[in-house]
């Protein structure tokens, strides 16, 4: 096993360079743009990735995030602008001659050679000594544990296993950067659970910055110190995956990044510290919190995570926004109880509570009549 | 699949009563054809199995057969060197055949979609016409007063005619003509199913274009090459039609003397002996080839 590294103190200035204007990145974007015909699939995209960074690239399919991990690996040539790493333009460089690795969401492998012999490849391309290329391939297999499988061929060890050869072929040769696209599409959901757990450990242990592309939001919540939320080839927000869910920038983003309602209406009154927000379809009037950023009067959306809301019988006068609505319908996950509660609006309100006591939290049924309510703060104002 | 077992033994049936009508039965007869003696009569060689005489007769038919023909073959210096030489023509052609038709069929696997399709339907064209015209065309083309020579004298490039008929080179033309389908199908169906990211793993771990052909693409497509080079070593190995239109009667090759032996000396026997041999020939390396591979499967 190879030694631990220290790990930076969460929180402190080194674990967050993005917010640091003297910190170097690694990779600096600029301004890229790459289009097929008339089809544009990444336009006009700049973006900075600090060293030692665990970076995901996140989207729905087609919004440009392989295409942009390709352009990092150097398959993908962009119409416009540059890409550098530590300062240098890599976009003349073929894919052979960058300090940067990709990990294939097939894999990839190599069919006619053994696993061993996979790992080797990308060293002995390096022209490294047979005794150096011996000792980091069995120090590759020792960090992916698969150590006394090395001399069988790719087809004949597991999905999960040929995952792994994967991963060690492609830091084998210490690249700069790692890019890994969809690395656990092909795995089922426990398999991938774990896996995230160990390719986060192996990225902290190695230091290496890791570049990953997901579609899986809870993947990219998991294992990412920052988030880029993508959408037809742009840039709709980059952030840890805590700002993305508790601060998303828009209502894409809110929608995207787990599940929450989004009341539309508009600032009817505004105090320095608390306004009014008047819901569209009703009328009816809501306390909000004046949101950094954005001025009063271009508020468009009021935005509530189910978990922040709670369903009760009773109103309290506490301060809380209150909606008047029946259950439509129940799921019971077990930890959690969600509520689709009809509350005369265009839409229904969704309500996630905890079951936090086995059998004291308080349960509702279908066509109960209830209130359901948040506090101000945890509402967001939104102006797109 | 769960069939019973009464549909399935039908199924696996069809396969072997095909074997059975249009392999094993013709076999048998020219195995034992090649066990008699040839003689000037109908059928031209004796003995002939009887079934009058019952159990006693197949006995007595049995007894009259022997190996002499095959003595004669292997003893003469004419068949055995008509075996090397059509093994030599075989093994040229499946190389020119290799080095010609891998890098269409790697030009095709790696063109458009669209133009694919057009690429195979043109190869495919050139059997649209018959094997035999197909040939007779290069004697046209080839022969002292043909198309090239002509062309070639009126460009004033050549003085008078180049001997190109009835030579090698212009079997080989013919040859190679004939079988590039046959190799460039296996190989582009090869090409055609490789997964391109392994080819871009190699580029991501180092190599250049020209590496990565050799260290991945190559290897990877070696099951479409083995079984191209099969399908042109076989019927060549027996070629018959191209030698004869387009070579040189004083290197004979197999084909021609089985034909020689069959039809000019009406000699039945000695020609089922060659026959029987040839397919020795060809069947030899298949069967060492099944041999090793499945011996690598295993390890």
């Amino acid at each position: 096993m190879l030694a631990l590294s220290e790990a930076p103190a969460v929180g402190s200035e080194t674990s967050t360079p993005w917010t640091n204007a003297q910190a170097t990145p690694l990779v600096e974007i600029r301004s890229v743009s790459k289009q097929y015909g008339d089809f544009t699939a990444i336009g006009d995209l700049s973006l900075k990735i600090y060293p030692g960074e665990f970076f995901a690239l996140l989207g729905p399919s087609g919004c440009g995030k392989s295409t942009l991990l390709r352009m990092l690996a150097g398959f993908e040539t962009p119409t416009a602008g540059e890409i550098l790493l530590n300062g240098e333009d890599m976009v003349p460089m073929p894919p052979e001659k960058r300090p940067v690795n990709m990990m294939f969401q097939s894999y990839a492998l190599f069919p006619h050679l053994t696993l061993e012999q996979n790992i080797a490849f990308g060293l002995k391309r390096m022209k490294l000594p047979k005794g150096e290329i011996d000792s980091r391939v069995e120090e590759m297999l020792q960090l992916v544990q698969m150590t006394t499988q090395a001399k069988r061929k790719p087809h004949q060890i597991s999905g999960g296993q040929r995952q792994r050869i994967a991963l060690a072929r492609s830091l084998a040769r210490r690249p700069k950067m790692l890019l890994l696209d969809e690395p656990m599409g092909a795995l089922d959901k426990k398999l991938r659970r774990e896996t995230q757990l160990e390719l986060m450990d192996i990225q902290h242990r190695l230091g290496t910055t890791f570049v990953i592309v997901t579609h899986d939001q809870e993947e990219a919540m998991t294992v990412a110190s920052r988030i880029a939320i993508m959408d037809h080839g742009k840039l709709m927000q980059v952030a840890p995956p805590i700002d993305t869910y508790e601060t998303p920038a828009s209502r894409y983003v809110a929608e995207f990044v787990g599940d929450t309602n989004i009341f539309t209406g508009s600032v009817t009154a505004a105090g320095s510290s608390a306004l009014d927000f008047t819901l569209e379809v009703s009328g009816q009037s809501l306390n909000a919190l004046p949101q950094p950023g954005i001025a009063a009067p271009d508020a468009r959306y009021l935005n509530v995570r189910p978990e922040k809301m709670a369903v009760s019988k009773d109103r309290v006068d506490d301060g809380s926004n209150y909606l008047r609505g029946r259950i439509d319908e129940v799921a019971y996950l077990g930890n959690l109880s969600t509520y689709y509660v009809d509350v005369g609006l265009d839409q229904r309100v969704l309500v996630q509570m905890t079951n936090s006591q086995r059998f004291g939290s308080e349960r509702f049924a279908e066509d109960d009549n209830v209130w359901v309510s948040w506090y101000p703060q945890d509402g967001q104002l939104l102006d797109r | 699949m769960n069939l019973p077992i009464s549909r399935r033994n039908l199924l696996i049936g069809i396969p072997y009563t095909w074997l059975m009508l249009f392999f094993l039965i013709p076999f048998v007869i020219v195995m034992s054809i090649s066990l008699s003696d040839p003689v000037i009569a109908i059928p031209p060689y004796s003995p002939v199995l009887s079934t009058n005489d019952g159990l006693a007769g197949v006995w007595n038919y049995l007894t009259q057969l022997d190996f002499e023909n095959f003595a004669i073959v292997l003893e003469d210096d004419v068949y055995l060197s008509s075996y090397l030489n059509s093994v030599q023509m075989a093994l040229t052609t499946t190389l020119l055949c290799l080095l010609l038709g891998y890098p269409i069929a790697y030009a095709i696997a790696s063109s458009p979609m669209h133009w694919k399709t057009r690429f195979i339907m043109a190869i495919n064209l050139t059997f649209w016409c018959s094997f035999l015209i197909r040939i007779y065309a290069w004697i046209v083309l080839l022969g002292n007063q043909g198309v090239v020579n002509n062309i070639l004298l009126s460009l004033g490039v050549i003085d008078s005619p180049i001997q190109m008929l009835n030579t090698d080179f212009a079997v080989y033309l013919g040859l190679v003509y004939a079988y590039l389908p046959l190799m460039i199908f296996p190989v582009y169906a090869t090409l055609e199913k490789l997964d391109n990211s392994v080819y871009e793993a190699s580029r991501d771990l180092g190599c250049s274009h020209i590496e990565s052909f050799f260290r991945v693409t190559l290897p990877l497509s070696r099951p479409g090459m083995l079984a191209g080079a099969f399908l042109v070593f076989v019927p060549v190995t027996g070629e018959y039609i191209v030698p004869s239109l387009l070579g040189n009667a004083s290197t004979p090759v197999i084909g021609r003397v089985l034909w020689n032996e069959f039809f000019s000396n009406g000699d039945w026997p000695l020609a089922a002996s060659i026959s029987v041999l040839l397919m020795l020939v060809l069947v030899l390396p298949i069967v060492l080839y099944q041999f090793f591979s499945n011996r690598n499967e295993e390890k």
